[in-house]
């Protein structure tokens, strides 16, 4: 039996450098950085004072505010980048077909600003004045539960949660049941608040920040040799999925195929990448083989590329394996470098720019890379975006706890 | 200083995010103004700190009305 095609037919996101697909992807495309100093909290005693924060935005264009105030920053974002992306999509949806409709969307952390607000009141004022909202507020799947209820989506919803490779992960889940043929079509992607004092205290707690507090809009430089840890952003992605055919009869304006999704575990560390990049190249194989193209088919691949030490040379190994001399030939860039690491968003961000750089024939460029480190001797699409036709292109992510996924895109 | 009638409105129009012209003494949370289970327990909350009152979870379910929240505060506050 020959597999069910999936295409993606709509997108929307929120990120550092616009609040939505068309300005972000404009400031990526210019090489420009989202990256700005933290001022929604005190952030004198924190090792680092900067993020990518999403830029004012009208909430209320999306949802009264009487339901905002119940869901928690990262489940506005959330709810944003899918409403987006079903408006995109022209997706119309009734009393026949939610049941054929669902949605996956996920978080790496969840609703730290609502966590920390509700904890506050707990020790300063006891229990009775936690919000009856907590709970639903923060938990994580709480962005498809809530888009479930707006659209009258009634097929499959879930939200798997892998840190780092969310986004990647319910892409992946949800093109599968479109594949399995439990759904037709699926809203999927991640959304992200980490910049509280929790979560950037937390993170610079485990040494993954870079302190670049004197230059923030340089911090993320993935393989450069100054590189000194991640930069943090916030934000969310989402895309429509959609059964080909369905998309094909409606006239849907379609971005591309998803051909294949791998995924493996580094089964290693915590927080640090395999050395080898076993884990990383099994993921990026896996992918390939569940697509069943040859290698040397792929000409664009959005890196994981977080500008940590260890990780982004891990990657290009992992690269080196699983291409060989192909290698050599691939546009590999780090978006990351303009928008930060948006966490459980940034696989949903990054397939939707990896969408586009198919679409508009240009590999996206990784800025601040003005030493490329040892051994990061690929095309890194250093400062300049890179105008090259593009069939089939590859999305990275990695996680804590080693959990890898990989995204193949075809243009249809 | 408004009177008691119109810090009750005032505050119904900000949690269940309805019109001040909705909010009439006899209307009803639930029915009327929208509010489902976890609003009301909100909005009892937010009463009970314009008023700087604490009100028992048995008498916060009577509290159903408009109405019923002002006598409550009246009597109580």
């Amino acid at each position: 039996m020959t597999r069910r095609r999936v295409v993606i037919t709509g997108m929307g996101m929120l990120s550092p450098l616009g609040a939505d697909v068309a300005s972000t992807w404009d400031g990526i495309k210019a090489g420009r950085s989202g990256i700005r100093m933290i001022e929604h909290f005190d952030t004198s005693n924190f090792a680092t004072k900067f993020a990518g924060l999403v830029p004012d935005f009208d909430l209320e264009a999306f949802m009264p505010a009487k339901e905002a105030r119940k869901m928690d920053l990262f489940v506005q974002y959330g709810m944003v980048a899918a409403i987006q992306a079903i408006q995109d999509a022209g997706l119309e949806m009734d009393k026949e077909n939610g049941e054929r409709i669902g949605a996956a969307i996920g978080s790496g952390i969840g609703g730290l600003t609502n966590i920390e607000e509700n904890h506050r009141k707990l020790l300063e004022s006891g229990p009775r004045k936690l919000s009856p909202f907590f709970v639903p507020s923060t938990i994580i799947n709480m962005i498809a539960g809530n888009l479930a209820i707006l659209y009258g989506l009634k097929g499959p919803n879930f939200a798997t949660v892998t840190a780092c490779t969310t986004g990647t992960h319910n892409i992946g889940f949800a093109a599968q049941q479109i594949q399995l043929g439990t759904a037709d079509v699926m809203i999927a992607g991640g959304a992200e608040k980490g910049s509280t004092p929790l979560g950037m205290g937390g993170f610079a707690a485990a040494r993954a920040l870079s302190t670049r507090n004197d230059d923030p809009q340089a911090a993320s430089r993935p393989w450069d040799r100054d590189r000194d840890g991640f930069v943090l952003g916030d934000g969310a992605g989402a895309v429509v999925l959609e059964e080909y055919e369905r998309a094909k009869a409606r006239g849907a304006t379609i971005y591309g195929e998803l051909i294949g999704y791998g995924m493996s575990d580094d089964a290693y560390h915590m927080t640090a990448p395999s050395e080898d990049g076993d884990g990383a190249a099994r993921s990026m194989g896996n992918a390939i083989r569940d697509a069943g193209i040859d290698p040397a088919e792929v000409s664009y691949l959005n890196a994981h590329g977080t500008s940590t030490k260890m990780g982004d040379l891990v990657e290009i190994k992992a690269i080196k394996q699983v291409f060989g001399d192909h290698a050599g030939k691939l546009a590999v860039s780090s978006t990351k470098s303009m928008i930060g690491h948006l966490l459980g968003a940034a696989g949903a961000v990054e397939a939707i720019f990896t969408l586009l750089a198919m679409r508009d024939s240009v590999a996206p460029p990784t800025i601040n890379l003005d030493n490329p480190d040892e051994g990061c001797d690929l095309n890194l699409v250093a400062n300049q975006a890179q105008s090259m036709e593009i069939q089939v292109a590859l999305s990275n992510s990695f996680g804590f706890g080693g959990t890898n996924g990989s995204l193949l895109f075809r243009k249809v | 200083m408004s009177s008691i009638e119109e810090r009750v409105q005032k505050i119904i129009v900000e949690q269940l995010g309805v019109k001040p012209e909705d909010v009439k003494p006899a209307s009803s949370f639930v029915e009327d103004l929208g509010a489902d289970s976890l609003d009301t327990v909100e909005l009892v909350m937010a009463l009970e700190e314009e008023f700087e009152t604490e009100i028992p979870d048995e008498e916060a379910e009577k509290i159903s009305t408009v109405q019923a929240a002002v006598d409550y505060i009246k009597a109580h506050g």
